[in-house]
């Protein structure tokens, strides 16, 4: 790999992380309130519907952004409303929210454009497009062969929307909110001990409405940067997942705005390299020693625990190791050589696998062994005053 | 008659929850620079009464006037405004903030943090030499002791300019000597000029400190008396409405056979703090051994690691027979196998499923007992049914409908569907957690009567609670635990409440004889 | 003690939550520019009009009591499976594995054999979600979701490489031997001289699935094992005191739970008119569980209602679609404001409801 290709994959890194960052800031807010947000999915993608179609309608993505952010706000409100208003169950109000989400763009946008549940391409003035900065080059051709630092700046630095600059500064900015204003205080009270906030005097409901909304907000941008920067128009369900991958980063993080960025860049490194890599060789030695030293590690925690561990993992590991063995006989038979030589030939890897390594990532980061992080103390759980 | 205006005054106060009428017509008078004590039995009132002075709830009916003023109390901004704070029972602290953090939450200078919090801490500084209310101002709450805790609150109050101040049974969680420490402080707040308002069920208290009593009882406010007018008999008398026995009726114990011996009993928690610390002490057939001590030293682990839902290191063994601490056999089910019964410390969050019925309540943690059975796939609920009838027959649950959920019942009729269901398996040995917390004196009376009973049929009782009293009138031996470990044991005959809280409070055998 | 009768809490509060989500939906078809009060006809008509399209109802309400048992039984936990989707897939690849690799002889055999591995390879998709809630804690909706997509890229990749038939264009598995197919509705019927059932293909699956509620109900109400799993859902630390372990239930739960879901495979593969594994094999029927759950007060007999009910829309929405320009997502909104109105926002349709009764039956309800 040259230097130019890992900038463009850090680029593409930034560009897929942009989106996630928002709305895993959208979950930090929300989730630093006590309010679990399982609908930041419906949310972007109800936003990403409305800023494109209202961007198309009326030629200017700002105005886009702003309906995208309302729509936003709007589930954002009805999130509200179910968890905090008629302290419902906060899980199934997000879940309801996402497919609502997911129903309706289709339904209206098939209403209105009339194209399968598409809206129609965006002309470029109705898009968010790259900014292009001072003395840097746009060609792909001149920047392959311009110097390391002028390939740094004009691919990695440059080019990318007004929106991706904005993602970017909502990290110090949230940061600067939550620990150093009155309100973030207040925010990170109410997610711990909104007892604590109530006997002081101070309306919960007011703070955790608040909370939902900077979601809103936040999940609207993210929306509106699928529909009206990375891609010219919205397609059906085109967020794929990425509510849900936030969440995971969310966790990753440890509801920590910097920790966000990080964890976020992470992904996008994993959506970046899943674009640009379809068709991965892996030498089946490799395929051997990953799968069969999962399976290993796996075993040897597993054995050192309880009886329910050996069963789950090991049974885990012997799926692996199968997997493993699978690959090798396969090779082997396949194309007519000794096992030994099988070990250096290459197979391709599954393309489904490549495209399933996010959410693998994502349970992987979930299981916990990456760090073992505690959620805000009253998350999820609705404010009853006690008797 | 030039008088002066009562700090606070409340007149013709009404509030109901439903059919239940919490607060009846109640009407006060708390003079300014005095301690005021409100004592009641549980459910007595005192709680939404202060609830309603600081706005969480709205009376039905009545008013109320501070200095003199009519004023409206909507909400905690208007009681804090209006110069009234409140302690309550269980803190009401940001766990992971620190103390500065916690003193300014709802009281800063404006939209940004450093200010306030730079202000707050010069405040603190004063407020601390001015009362002896030392706390460092950049602890981590979950870090300090509960005793420290209560200071952040009196300090919030104090940082928020409150001139009358509430406190809700503020010694439950403390030892003897902090407590004495907190009634210091409360003394050199009333010496400034403050108001202070004592909500307890502890006679001892009320003597102690207050200048004036006034005893709530089923919701109405029935007198109030000068403290140095009034005596603890005279005051349990007014509480319960009819004389008390504050002593259990009972026979000397007839111990025979150690039943439960326990050597050597350590735990260590995943943050690495020890919670037992060689815990080793035995219980014989025929008798009652209480723990005293103040809750969180230990006791609950205790339970818990008897009952088989904690593990822990050492020995138990029950009828001369090791008990599995760690292993396969280490739990809930093997434990009731064994012959141990448990009254939990918490009957909402363990001892009951609030939303099953009574019945199911009642087979709960035997649903594996045969005769619950139907076949070797279903469960007869018939049987459940009539077996619960019977139950709460004999235990005199009202309603006596097993149909109804748990969350229905008063707390002491709950605590009797508990105690029944224990007591009736016949167990060798009873674990008993707090078995008259939130319970009303009728079922107080009676819950203890059935574990005198159960001792006398020559079985073995672990008796677990914080209130002394309680301890030193069932007891038959007397042991106190204090940080995890146990400081001694005596015969109820041969000490008292003094000689208990010292070790209580941590003084060793040795220092205290 | 109540504050209103059972009837109300069981029948009331769904039928007008029902009501507020029909409502809404109104609202929808407005704004793209239908008549609701048309579509509505359309969709009636498409649900029960003719006896292929009854018994296309009939079909997906087969569906959707698996998935909504499956939802339901988690829920009875206090779990929240919302990876039915992906258990499904995977109990398809279970039934179709089994079926293709051996001959029956037949259809019961088959039936036997394809519901046990459809059961077992839905349980054993959950085996890690289930893993990881018990003992480490890790949010069972979030680790199920991404099992979701993980089964529908695992199905991608058998239906488009090994269990695909050389030759085969279309990305699925090839066809059931004729012998293991399951005989329709229609073809019983047909027996007995009649066409009730047209060529749809509802099928003796329906039956499975009636017994799958008898076997749930005696499950949750009636057996040691059903009374933890309610107690564990009520109150976890109730249940660490009673000696219920919360690891062994969480997983024996989830493990039903994805068994249930699984098995809605004899219905959508073995059960079709031309049996086979086709990669949109669950078609949303797992996320409905979810609706059908909520709105049958996660009880079997308020659960067949229920899928009888997104029968009903599923079938009925995919006719509006065929016959105007309505997308056939339009279910999927639906769905998503019965989950809404009968899930989170239970309290604001019930408690007016609640204050009317205590207005109107007070003495009854002070009685009690």
């Amino acid at each position: 790999m040259d230097f130019f290709t890992i900038v463009q994959l850090g680029d593409a890194s930034v560009r897929m992380a942009i989106p996630l960052l928002l709305a895993c800031l959208a979950g930090l807010f929300s989730e630093r309130a006590g309010i679990f947000d399982i609908g930041l999915e419906g949310k972007m993608l109800a936003a990403a519907f409305l800023s494109a179609a209202v961007s198309l309608a009326s030629g200017n993505v700002w105005v886009g952004l702003l309906a995208g952010i309302g729509i936003s706000i709007t589930l954002s409100i009805i999130h509200g409303l179910a968890s905090i208003t008629f302290r419902g169950n906060q899980l199934i109000s997000g879940v309801a929210i996402n497919f609502f989400a997911a129903g309706l763009t289709v339904v209206i946008a098939q209403g209105w454009f009339a194209q399968g549940g598409r809206t129609p391409s965006l002309p470029k003035d109705a898009r968010f497009n790259g900014l292009d900065f001072p003395g840097a080059l746009t060609r792909v051709r001149d920047k392959m062969q311009a110097s390391p630092g002028m390939q740094f700046y004009s691919e990695f630095v440059s080019g990318h929307s007004i929106l991706v600059y904005l993602g970017l500064l909502t990290v110090p900015l949230s940061w600067w909110i939550l620990y150093r204003t009155r309100f973030g205080l207040r925010l990170r009270a109410v997610g711990e001990a909104p007892e604590a906030v109530d006997t002081a005097g101070i309306s919960v409901v007011r703070l955790r409405y608040s909370a939902v909304i900077i979601a809103g907000i936040l999940c609207g941008i993210a929306g509106a940067y699928l529909s009206t920067a990375v891609q010219a128009g919205f397609t059906k369900d085109m967020t794929a997942n990425r509510g849900f991958i936030a969440l995971a980063a969310l966790i990753f993080a440890k509801w920590r705005p910097w920790y966000a960025l990080g964890a976020c860049l992470l992904f996008g490194l994993f959506f970046a390299i899943d674009n640009r890599f379809q068709n991965i060789q892996l030498q089946v030695i490799w395929i051997m020693v990953l799968l069969v030293g999962s399976a290993a590690v796996m075993t040897v925690y597993a054995l050192r625990r309880e009886k329910i561990d050996v069963l789950v993992l090991g049974g885990l590991s012997v799926v692996l190791a199968a997997i493993a063995l699978v690959t090798w006989f396969g090779t082997a038979s396949g194309e007519g050589i000794g096992m030994i030589a099988a070990l250096w030939e290459t197979v391709k890897v599954p393309s489904q696998l490549i495209q399933s390594l996010p959410y693998l990532f994502v349970v992987i980061v979930l299981a916990g062994f990456v760090g073992k992080a505690i959620p805000p103390r009253a998350g999820g759980q609705p404010y009853v005053k006690e008797r | 008659m030039s008088e002066i205006a009562p700090a606070i005054e409340l007149v013709g106060i009404s509030k109901a929850f439903g059919p239940v009428q919490a607060n009846k017509d109640i009407s006060i008078r708390v003079m300014p620079g005095t301690i005021h004590g409100i004592i009641g039995e549980n459910g007595a009132g005192k709680s939404t009464l202060m609830s309603i002075l600081y706005g969480f709830y709205k009376a039905d009916a009545g008013e109320i006037f501070i200095s003199g003023q009519k004023t409206v109390i909507p909400d905690s901004q208007a009681a804090i405004a209006a110069g009234i704070g409140m302690v309550f029972q269980h803190f009401k602290l940001v766990q992971n903030f620190s103390v500065l953090e916690n003193v300014v939450l709802g009281a800063e200078d404006g939209a940004l943090l450093r200010p306030s919090l730079a202000k707050a801490r010069k405040q603190l500084k004063s407020l601390a030499e001015e009362y002896e209310l030392n706390v460092d101002p950049d602890a981590i709450i979950q870090d300090i002791g509960v005793g420290m805790q209560q200071r952040v609150e009196i300090l919030k109050a104090l940082y928020r300019q409150a001139d009358i101040l509430i406190l809700d049974e503020p010694t439950g969680v403390l030892t003897p000597a902090e407590a004495d420490q907190l009634f210091r402080i409360l003394g050199r707040l009333k010496e400034e000029g403050k108001t202070i308002i004592l909500i307890t069920h502890k006679l001892r208290e009320i003597m102690d400190i207050t200048d004036t009593v006034s005893v709530m009882r089923r919701g109405e406010m029935t007198s109030t008396v000068k403290t140095s007018e009034t005596n603890p008999a005279d005051l349990a008398e007014r509480m319960v409405g009819r004389k008390v026995l504050l002593r259990v009726d009972k026979v000397p114990a007839q111990p025979k056979d150690v039943i439960l011996e326990v050597k050597d009993l350590n735990i260590t928690d995943e943050k690495g703090v020890h919670r037992l610390k060689g815990v080793s002490f035995n219980v014989r057939a025929g008798e009652i051994l209480g723990i005293a001590g103040v809750s969180g030293n230990g006791q609950s682990e205790l339970l818990e690691v008897l009952g088989g839902y904690e593990k822990a290191t050492g020995e138990i063994l029950l009828n001369g027979e090791a008990i599995d601490l760690t292993g396969a056999f280490s739990d809930g089910q093997s434990r009731r196998a064994r012959g141990i019964a448990h009254v939990p410390e918490d009957r909402q969050h363990e001892g009951l499923i609030m939303d099953f019925t009574a019945a199911e309540n009642t087979a709960f943690g035997y649903h594996h007992d045969p005769k619950y059975q139907r076949n070797r796939l279903l469960m007869d609920n018939a049987a459940i049914m009539k077996d619960a009838q019977e139950k709460m027959d004999r235990f005199d649950v009202r309603p006596p409908n097993p149909m109804l959920a748990a969350k229905n019942f008063s707390g002491g009729n709950q605590q009797k569907v508990v105690v029944a269901r224990e007591i009736e398996r016949d167990p060798d040995l009873l674990l008993v957690g707090q078995p008259t917390r939130g319970v009303d004196i009728g079922a107080i009376e009676f819950i203890h009567q059935q574990i005198v009973a159960l001792r006398d049929a020559g079985k073995a009782i672990l008796l677990v609670s914080v209130e002394l009293d309680e301890i030193m009138g069932l007891s038959d031996r007397i042991a106190v635990m204090f940080d995890g470990q146990i400081m001694g044991e005596r015969l109820p005959a041969e000490t008292d409440e003094k000689e208990l809280g010292l070790m209580m409070a941590g003084v060793t055998d040795g220092e205290t004889a | 003690m109540d504050k209103m009768p059972k009837w109300a809490d069981v029948v009331l509060v769904p039928v007008v939550s029902l009501l507020l989500a029909a409502i809404i939906s109104a609202i929808v078809f407005l704004a793209i520019g239908q008549n609701p009060w048309e579509a509505l006809k359309l969709m009636a008509y498409g649900a029960v009009g003719t006896s292929d399209f009854l018994g296309y109802t009939l079909f997906y309400a087969t569906n959707f009591i698996f998935t909504g048992l499956a939802v339901a039984v988690a829920f009875h936990a206090s779990l929240f499976n919302i990876g039915g989707e992906g258990q499904v897939l995977l109990g398809g690849l279970g039934a179709a594995i089994v079926v293709l690799l051996v001959p029956w002889p037949h259809w019961t055999l088959a039936l036997i054999a394809g519901g046990t591995a459809a059961a077992l390879f839905g349980a054993l998709w959950v085996v890690i979600p289930a893993y990881l809630q018990a003992r480490r804690g890790s949010h069972i909706v979030i680790t199920t979701i991404m099992f979701n997509f993980m089964a529908s890229g695992l199905l991608v990749y058998m239906l488009a490489g090994p269990l695909k038939p050389e030759g085969q264009q279309q990305v699925a598995s090839g066809l059931f031997p004729e012998a293991s197919k399951l005989p329709s509705l229609n073809d019983i019927a047909e027996m007995f001289g009649s066409d009730m059932f047209g060529r749809s293909p509802v099928n003796i699956s329906i039956f499975i699935a009636i017994l799958a509620c008898v076997a749930v109900w005696a499950l949750i109400w009636h057996t040691r094992l059903g009374y933890q799993i309610r107690a564990l859902g009520k109150s976890e630390s109730a249940a660490k005191y009673a000696g219920i372990s919360a690891v062994n239930i969480t997983m024996i739960t989830l493990l039903i739970s994805g068994a249930l879901a699984g098995m809605m495979a004899i219905n959508n593969t073995m059960g079709i008119n031309s049996p086979q594994l086709v990669d949109n094999a669950a078609g949303g029927a797992g996320f409905i569980g979810i609706a059908v759950a909520l709105m049958g007060r996660n009880h079997p007999v308020g659960i067949v209602i229920a899928a009888l009910l997104f029968g009903a829309l599923y079938q009925g929405g995919a006719e509006l679609a065929a016959a105007t320009d309505v997308q056939v997502q339009i279910v999927i909104v639906i769905q998503a404001l019965v989950i809404m109105f009968t899930g989170a926002l239970d309290e604001m349709v019930r408690s007016p409801i609640e204050k009317l009764f205590l207005r109107f039956g007070r003495g009854t309800a002070v009685e009690e």
